[in-house]
């Protein structure tokens, strides 16, 4: 299996504080791969470098390098516009704008120059299938995507994400702000994408780590400790001090 | 000291913030009133279509003073409203955090703060005198503009700071441009801010007596181009009360002016409802 995203050595400075240290790490083509440790562990960090979306944190500095089917997505000549159109991002707290579902949707598309109506159309229906909420929406593309529930949001945000057509889509600890259910739905979805996406997956819940990817890694104050298939790092964690995190002992 | 129950001082809290309210909003109401109850009688069509004709008496009516003052707002509002938005969005978006933007807020700050006679002094000298506009509409508009700048640009700063963070990466997220970013997500969410500062600047422009009467001069001639002299109503109502008596007159001025204002917060809250429409796209 080819590695999709490469880190090479990967450095990462607030200002004065180091928050990832010689992070190197292949992540695979269509998997899920899950990112776990405990808060301030930099796994949050290490994704958001992966669509480059720490350039706009001040005095925030960067070392090594992340290639992306073996391009350098630092180097000088790239655009970061173009970075982002391959690496698609959900966050944290859903967060649509206070726009209508359909705008929502095209958003993405519209920046990058899209305008053909009926173009359009199919990209709202073709992300909403694909992100599970059509058939919740679809007689309701004009109301707001604010008005929905937190689950919903959720999901508007993936498939507004699905809509420029990435081949990545990093999710922030997507599901930390769900109820369980709503939770389980994306769990499947994530499922469902990535036979045709790549899916990185930071999260805070070691159920869902097991439950829903294929690699996990591992990371401890800035470090990847250990990284493996999921089966592995669950039943046989090589490094004691993954066995100590997964086991529940500090964290 | 006497020692008062927590029940009683929720009481006696509960009673003097009552009054307090009560009594700022009895305070508007008076002067709105007791300035519409004298001066609407006064107006008529003929007041509002002559122009002032002098005298002890206050002949003649606003007509040239409700025209220099509708240019004066439409000029400085034109300069104002892209510069004030303008150096809102560099400050908020673009400005690195550093000393030189410290210093760049500490002194609009601190302008804010100026007398308004002290800007009139600083249009007279630079705008009337050394530019060789005279007093003319065009100086009064570029001093106003100097006065009212610095609270423009930090309330739209401060609009435009609201926006959550997370709006802002959503959107880059997407591939959006920075300068997308702000035109299509940040600006339609920071519009009502804006909108309220701009309306307070026309209410400071319209009010504004001193610095325009250094400025623009005192003629109640009708202007017939950016470059003649003018006088606002608000000049005017302080002419008429000054000079003449007639201090019905001078009400009736001044109640035209609480209209005009009126009518000008109406329809840019109206203007800012459809533009915000337009700029998030849909229904």
């Amino acid at each position: 299996m080819n590695p999709k995203i490469q880190t090479k050595e990967l450095d990462f400075h607030y200002g004065k504080v180091q928050a990832l240290k010689k992070v190197t790490l292949d992540i695979k083509e269509h998997q899920v791969t899950a990112l776990i440790g405990p808060s301030g562990c930099g796994k949050s960090t290490f994704l958001r470098t992966l669509n480059r979306m720490n350039d706009v944190i001040p005095n925030a500095r960067l070392e090594g390098a992340v290639f992306l089917d073996g391009l350098n997505i630092y180097a000088p000549e790239v655009d970061v516009v173009e970075v982002r159109k391959r690496v698609g991002m959900v966050f944290q707290q859903p967060n649509p704008f206070p726009k209508s579902i359909y705008e929502n949707v095209i958003f993405g598309p519209r920046m990058l120059g899209l305008n053909h109506r009926t173009n359009l159309n199919d990209v709202v229906e073709k992300s909403l299938r694909a992100s599970g909420l059509w058939d919740e929406v679809k007689d309701n593309l004009g109301k707001s995507g604010m008005a929905l529930s937190g689950g919903q949001q959720q999901r508007l945000c993936i498939a507004r994400a699905l809509a420029i057509e990435p081949e990545i889509i990093l999710m922030d600890e997507p599901c930390s702000s769900l109820d369980p259910i709503s939770t389980l739905r994306i769990e499947e979805l994530m499922q469902e994408l990535k036979g045709k996406y790549t899916i990185v997956i930071v999260t805070h819940n070691m159920q869902q780590a097991a439950r829903a990817s294929d690699w996990t890694g591992f990371f401890l104050l800035g470090e990847m400790v250990e990284y493996g298939p999921t089966s592995e790092i669950f039943s046989r964690p090589k490094d004691k001090r993954t066995e100590d995190y997964i086991t529940g002992r500090f964290g | 000291m006497i020692k008062l129950s927590p029940k009683l001082m929720q009481k006696i809290a509960w009673g003097f913030t009552w009054a307090a309210g009560i009594i700022s909003v009895l305070i508007l109401v008076l002067i709105i009133g007791y300035v519409l109850a004298k001066g609407l009688p006064v107006i008529s069509l003929e007041f509002l279509l002559t122009s002032p004709e002098g005298g002890l008496s206050g002949e003649g009516g606003i007509f040239s003073c409700i025209v220099a003052t509708l240019w004066l707002i439409a000029i400085t509002m034109a300069i104002l409203i892209p510069l004030g938005i303008g150096a809102a969005i560099y400050l908020a978006e673009y400005a690195p955090d550093s000393k030189f933007t410290r210093l760049i807020r500490y002194s609009v700050d601190l302008l804010a703060g100026v007398p308004s006679i002290v800007f009139g002094l600083f249009g007279f000298a630079v705008f009337v005198m050394a530019l060789h506009l005279s007093y003319s509409i065009l100086a009064g508009a570029l001093t106003l503009v100097c006065l009212l700048l610095p609270f423009l640009v930090r309330s739209a700063e401060e609009a435009i700071r609201t926006v959550p963070q997370e709006q802002r990466e959503a959107a880059l997220s997407l591939g959006a441009t920075r300068w997308q970013t702000i035109v299509h997500v940040i600006m339609p969410a920071a519009l009502p801010g804006i909108i309220t500062g701009i309306i307070l600047c026309v209410g400071g422009a319209v009010a504004e007596s001193a610095c325009l009467y250094v400025t623009m001069g005192g003629s109640a001639a009708m202007p017939t181009s950016l470059l003649s002299g003018g006088r606002t109503l608000a000049v005017h109502v302080f002419y008429l009360a000054m000079e003449t008596n007639a201090l019905d007159k001078a009400l009736a001025t001044g109640a035209v002016l609480i209209i005009l204002i009126f009518i000008i917060n109406l329809s840019t809250r109206w203007l800012s409802q459809r533009l915000q429409a337009k700029m998030s796209g849909g229904t």
